[in-house]
């Protein structure tokens, strides 16, 4: 991406003579010149490119000299009869340059909310086809007026070849209607009234980079309170941007690190402490030590952002789980009733991708959510294999294809049980497979039958292969890190199908690509009413407590439903499982933290939180024999402590303690006995800070080599990824279509 | 086999394993009973039912009254007028007498409020452990009106779903009897025969396209089958199913859906639009039917799938289940 002027530049300053040409997914060079100078051309290649260009390969072989003197630059071969995978780029955000263009009266471009250059702006969410070029593009309706066309075919020019360059004059208009008033305006008028009206306290859709946001004022109490009604979204965390990083700064304390993921090119969203004493609304993220802040992606945030309140609430427009509104009709249809305004536009967003989310855990970036700013950017497999799709699990879902040794991940596309979700999943495997050029042979999926992933596998009529759901986080955490094991796997999640017809979440496995091994893991609870207890962790802390054998009088506080849900887990025959997530959960219920959950993992969320302000804390006692981790002498500790008046900040801290040093005895005790002395940390609970940090420091101490997520969620939406590169391997083995 | 639970595999059961040997067009078609053409106009109606429930006895009934009741509903969801009846017993060695009499008091009083006799029978005893106390099937024939056309193959997009009233009352009151839960309010077994009211519906809306009685499995099963079988949509309003308090605060304990849940005494009826009003009136008429409700309807979009629409304007594709009360969620 932005290759062929770098490209350009670097040749014409060695006077080489020859050709750059895009081709699909590669870029084609030919120089011509003295040998040394032609050696320095390939040496200097990699590090003069400006971004968002990079280099993934480099692959240089002599030609016959064709006495070429000049450097040019030439047309975009489409139509290639093999066609390699191609490079879609990623959407980037407005990089400085063009920032200070937008501020610059006197620029052809001041306050444009569409500028971008080849180093910045949408990419990915506009491209209708390949390969990448503006006629192939929503920008496709915009003609470029007689200056914008000339930067565009200027090699030297920032915009030479920006596809979706455009200036006030030639490109997309702003809109903005208010759903009361019916109030309109146009173009910066537009800006300002929605800027206005959120100002006022009013909710405002806004089109943005890869979908609709509803935006508000950050700090206004009744604002972001009118938003939680009006979404039926009553604790769920909500991200907020800031105007610049002087205005996070006020919100959340940041480290370089976190500077710098804010500024990156890609605008995550990024988990950082809250400060105290913040003038955010409390309703922004309650009971929780974190909050996610980013910086505008797109430089119509960035007017927004300038005009109206500098720190906003920014949530995915959306309706109950629906995926995120694309075009101004549906963003006008779904969000009827919710946003009191809408700053449309007329480019249209081609292709959905979400805010992405990442948090620094320990020394990586890891990603929560990957979607806008990462997708499509593809991953380098640890083995080649024939072309393959993998469908994920059921929350948080991503697909994903592979073929020769590479791995497009879709964008994070939601909870598949929305059936406009399941449409969605549908057609992020058509385009993938259309933009990766990968028709696939065989679909990977996980066990358990009730997955929708699971079901549209099986009905595709395409080979399947089954995958354990633990298995695959870590085969997930492998790959990305360009191993195939073996390697100590720590799967810590809420619920997955084990292979004995358990939930699993809580295991430590012997695995590598082909190969899985179950060699220890948490005791199981049993979840009275199925997935009703993971919505009530009331029912753990019930189930925790008897199990231990503790008196259960504790939980009176939850009433008429204790006695029955107690002869549930006496009589009936609930499932059980030894998630991580579970446990944890069952041990904010029994501090008393969260009752009920209104959003996934908020009970071990809160828990979490709470631990947050403690120091280091010595870890409960807890069994290790056979390969049971056995947790009740530390619910038995824990209740004497609750017992003594002790705080739960402690207590939290030294539940996640345990949970680490259990981690390590299980990690040792298996090294001792042969295995590999490389861990992987995988599943959910790993994007939970104080656990991977502790899990880490004891293992590394010890002399364990430990691999985090950097590419992937270690959440389900990682799934994708460790299926590819499971079925990768299994089928490099077999052809498809066959079994063992 | 792990295939009991009324869902995904019973169904996956029967069709790849046990159909195929038996093909012929009155199998075909799937329905609860099977309507033969007898010549010269007259049709009967002839189906075959097993009863296995535990606890035998239950809050509303017990296995002899649902034998009858179950049997003379697959006869009247097909429009059939109950003639005659069939019972035989599968004993198990241990069962008390007075249980057995129970039971057959049970049976005698439901088929004599029916007005339908039990013309014919067989009993076998098995060995202790081999059964589970008592296993009754019943089966039924019916004389089914001239010119009536009911089944699946007559629905349509457009058409509007009714049921005759509170969703999942058998099974909650079998499940909570079962796990000792004893729950305030009122959870007795909504076991009944439906042949009254079924014929009330269809004199007051002869366009019915379909009767069903939902009942392992719940309305959910009635539905999915229907909507893949004719690839039509199917949309649900959640908060239009009516269930009891006591039977919704049962579920919630036991984390099922209403939707899911067995029902022994009711219906639920495909009608064309313009039917609805006559249809809910008839069944409201009728003291099985007062809590008849219009809960969704047909739809050409997503062919092949039931969707509920929650409350709070979400969506949600409903399906059986393959593993019950296995979690999904991470
Ligand atoms: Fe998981
Ligand atoms: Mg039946
Ligand atoms: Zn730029
Ligand atoms: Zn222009």
């Amino acid at each position: 991406m932005g290759m062929r002027p770098s490209v350009y530049r670097l040749a014409s300053a060695l006077e080489l003579g020859g050709m750059v040409r895009n081709e699909l997914g590669s870029v084609w060079i030919e120089v011509e010149g003295p040998q040394d100078r032609v050696s320095a051309f390939v040496r200097d290649l990699p590090g003069s490119l400006a971004l968002p260009a990079r280099v993934d390969e480099l692959e240089a072989s002599p030609l016959a000299p064709l006495g070429e003197d000049r450097f040019v630059i030439a047309e975009t071969l489409t139509g290639a009869a093999t066609a390699p995978p191609a490079a879609i780029p990623a959407d980037l955000g407005p990089c400085d340059a063009c920032l200070r263009e937008l501020e610059d009266p006197d620029g052809r471009r001041h306050r444009h909310p569409f500028i971008n250059c080849t180093s910045c702006g949408p990419r990915y969410t506009v491209v209708r086809s390949l390969p990448y070029g503006r006629e192939r593009t929503a920008m496709r309706p915009f003609t470029l007026c007689d200056p914008c066309a000339r930067e565009f075919e200027d090699p030297a020019d920032r915009r030479f070849h920006a596809e979706p360059s455009s200036c006030p004059t030639c490109g997309p208009r702003l809109s903005f209607v208010h759903s009361v008033s019916d109030e309109r305006a146009f173009g910066e008028e537009a800006l300002s009234a929605a800027a206005k009206a959120l100002r006022s306290g009013a909710i405002v859709a806004v089109k943005g980079a890869g979908g609709f946001v509803l935006a508000c004022d950050a700090t206004r109490d009744e604002a972001v309170a009118k938003l939680r009604e009006r979404k039926h979204r009553p604790h769920k965390p909500f991200a907020v941007m800031g105007r610049d990083l002087a205005a996070l700064e006020a919100v959340a304390l940041l480290d370089d690190d976190e500077r710098s993921s804010l500024r990156s090119p890609e605008r995550p969203i990024v988990l950082c402490r809250k400060r105290d004493g913040s003038p955010l609304s409390s309703r922004v993220a309650p009971a929780l030590g974190d909050v996610g802040v980013f910086l505008p992606p797109t430089p119509l945030q960035h007017l927004l952002l300038a005009d109206g309140p500098p720190l906003q609430v920014m949530t995915s427009g959306n309706r109950g789980g629906a995926p995120i509104a694309r075009t101004n009709d549906e963003a006008l249809a779904a969000l009827h009733g919710i946003a009191d305004a809408f700053l449309l536009h007329d480019r249209e967003i081609e292709v959905r991708a979400d805010d992405s989310v990442v948090r620094m855990i320990g020394r990586e970036r890891a990603p929560i959510r990957r979607a806008r700013g990462f997708v499509p950017d593809s991953i380098r497999l640890p083995v080649d294999g024939p072309p393959l799709l993998a469908v994920g699990a059921g929350e948080k879902n991503t697909v994903c294809l592979a073929g020769g040794g590479r791995a497009w991940l879709s964008p994070h596309l939601g909870d598949l049980d929305h059936p406009d979700v399941l449409e969605v999943f549908r057609e992020a495997i058509a385009r993938l497979s259309r933009f990766a050029g990968i028709q696939p042979t065989a679909v990977v999926h996980d066990l358990h039958p009730d997955l929708r992933s699971t079901r549209w596998a099986r009905e595709s009529g395409l080979p399947c292969i089954p995958v354990q759901h633990h298995h695959a986080h870590v085969a997930s955490c492998l790959a990305e890190h360009g191993r195939t094991g073996p390697v100590l796997g720590v799967a810590f999640d809420g619920t997955g199908l084990g292979t004995d017809g358990t939930m699993w979440g809580g295991e430590i496995l012997l695995a590598d690509l082909q190969r899985c091994e179950r060699i220890a893991h948490l005791r199981p609870l049993p979840l009275a009413g199925g997935e009703a207890a993971i919505r009530q962790p009331w029912r753990l802390a019930l189930a925790a407590l008897l199990d231990a054998g503790e008196s259960v009088n504790r939980l009176k506080w939850v009433g008429p439903r204790l006695e029955p849900a107690r002869r549930i887990l006496e009589h009936g025959s609930p499932p059980l499982a030894t998630g991580a997530g579970r446990w944890l959960d069952g041990v904010a219920s029994l501090c008393r933290l969260r009752e009920e959950i209104t959003y996934e993992g908020q009970a071990a969320t809160e828990l979490e939180s709470a631990a947050s302000s403690c120091p280091p804390q010595p870890a409960f006692a807890f069994d290790f024999t056979g390969t049971r981790i056995d947790l009740r002498p530390a619910i038995r500790e824990l209740v004497r402590e609750l017992d003594r008046g002790v705080g739960v900040p402690v207590l939290a801290a030294r539940f996640h303690a345990t949970l680490a040093a259990a981690i390590h005895v299980a990690c040792r005790r298996a090294r001792d006995e042969g295995g590999p002395s490389v861990v992987a940390l995988t599943g959910g609970c790993f994007q939970n800070r104080r656990l991977s940090d502790e899990a880490t420091a004891h293992l590394e101490s010890d002399g364990f080599e430990v691999l985090h997520h950097r590419l992937v969620p270690a959440n389900d939406g990682g799934i994708s990824l460790g299926q590819a590169a499971i079925g990768s391997r299994l089928l490099a083995e077999r052809p498809p279509g066959r079994s063992d | 086999m792990g295939h009991g639970s009324g869902g995904r595999l019973t169904s996956q059961l029967i069709e790849e394993r046990i159909l195929p040997a038996f093909r012929n067009p009155a199998l075909e078609a799937l329905d609860d009973q099977a309507v033969l053409d007898l010549g010269r106009g007259s049709r009967i109606a002839f189906t075959t039912d097993s009863y296995v429930v535990s606890p035998i006895f239950f809050p509303g009934g017990d296995i002899g009254s649902l034998a009858v009741h179950g049997t003379v509903n697959d006869l009247a969801m097909g429009g059939a007028v109950p003639v005659a009846l069939s019972l035989s017993l599968i004993l198990e060695e241990g069962l008390p007498l007075a249980d057995l009499e129970r039971v057959i008091e049970s049976a005698r009083a439901a088929a004599n409020a029916v007005g339908v006799p039990v013309v014919t029978g067989d009993t076998k005893v098995v060995g202790h452990g081999s059964g589970d106390g008592i296993f009754i099937n019943t089966s039924g024939i019916g004389v089914v009106p001239d010119g009536l056309e009911l089944g699946s193959a007559h629905v349509r997009p457009g058409d509007q779903i009714l049921v005759s009233g509170t969703l999942g009352d058998h099974g909650i009151a079998v499940l909570a009897q079962r796990q000792r839960l004893e729950l305030e309010g009122e959870l007795t077994s909504d076991s009944a025969p439906l042949h009254g009211l079924a014929q009330a519906l269809l004199v007051a809306c002869p366009g019915v396209r379909m009767m069903r009685d939902p009942t392992r499995g719940g309305l959910a099963a009635t539905l999915v089958e229907v909507a893949s079988r004719r690839r039509l949509g199917i949309e649900v309003a959640e908060a239009a199913l009516p269930v009891k308090d006591a039977v919704r605060g049962a579920c919630e304990l036991l984390g099922l859906e209403p939707i899911h849940v067995a029902n022994e005494g009711k219906l639920v009826a495909f009608v064309p639009e313009d039917g609805v009003d006559a249809a809910l009136a008839a069944l409201r008429d009728h003291p099985l039917g007062r809590d008849a409700a219009w809960i969704g309807r047909v739809t050409s979009d997503r062919p092949g799938t039931v969707v509920l629409r929650t409350p709070v304007g979400g969506m949600r594709i409903l399906d059986l289940p393959y593993a019950e009360l296995l979690p999904r969620i991470c």
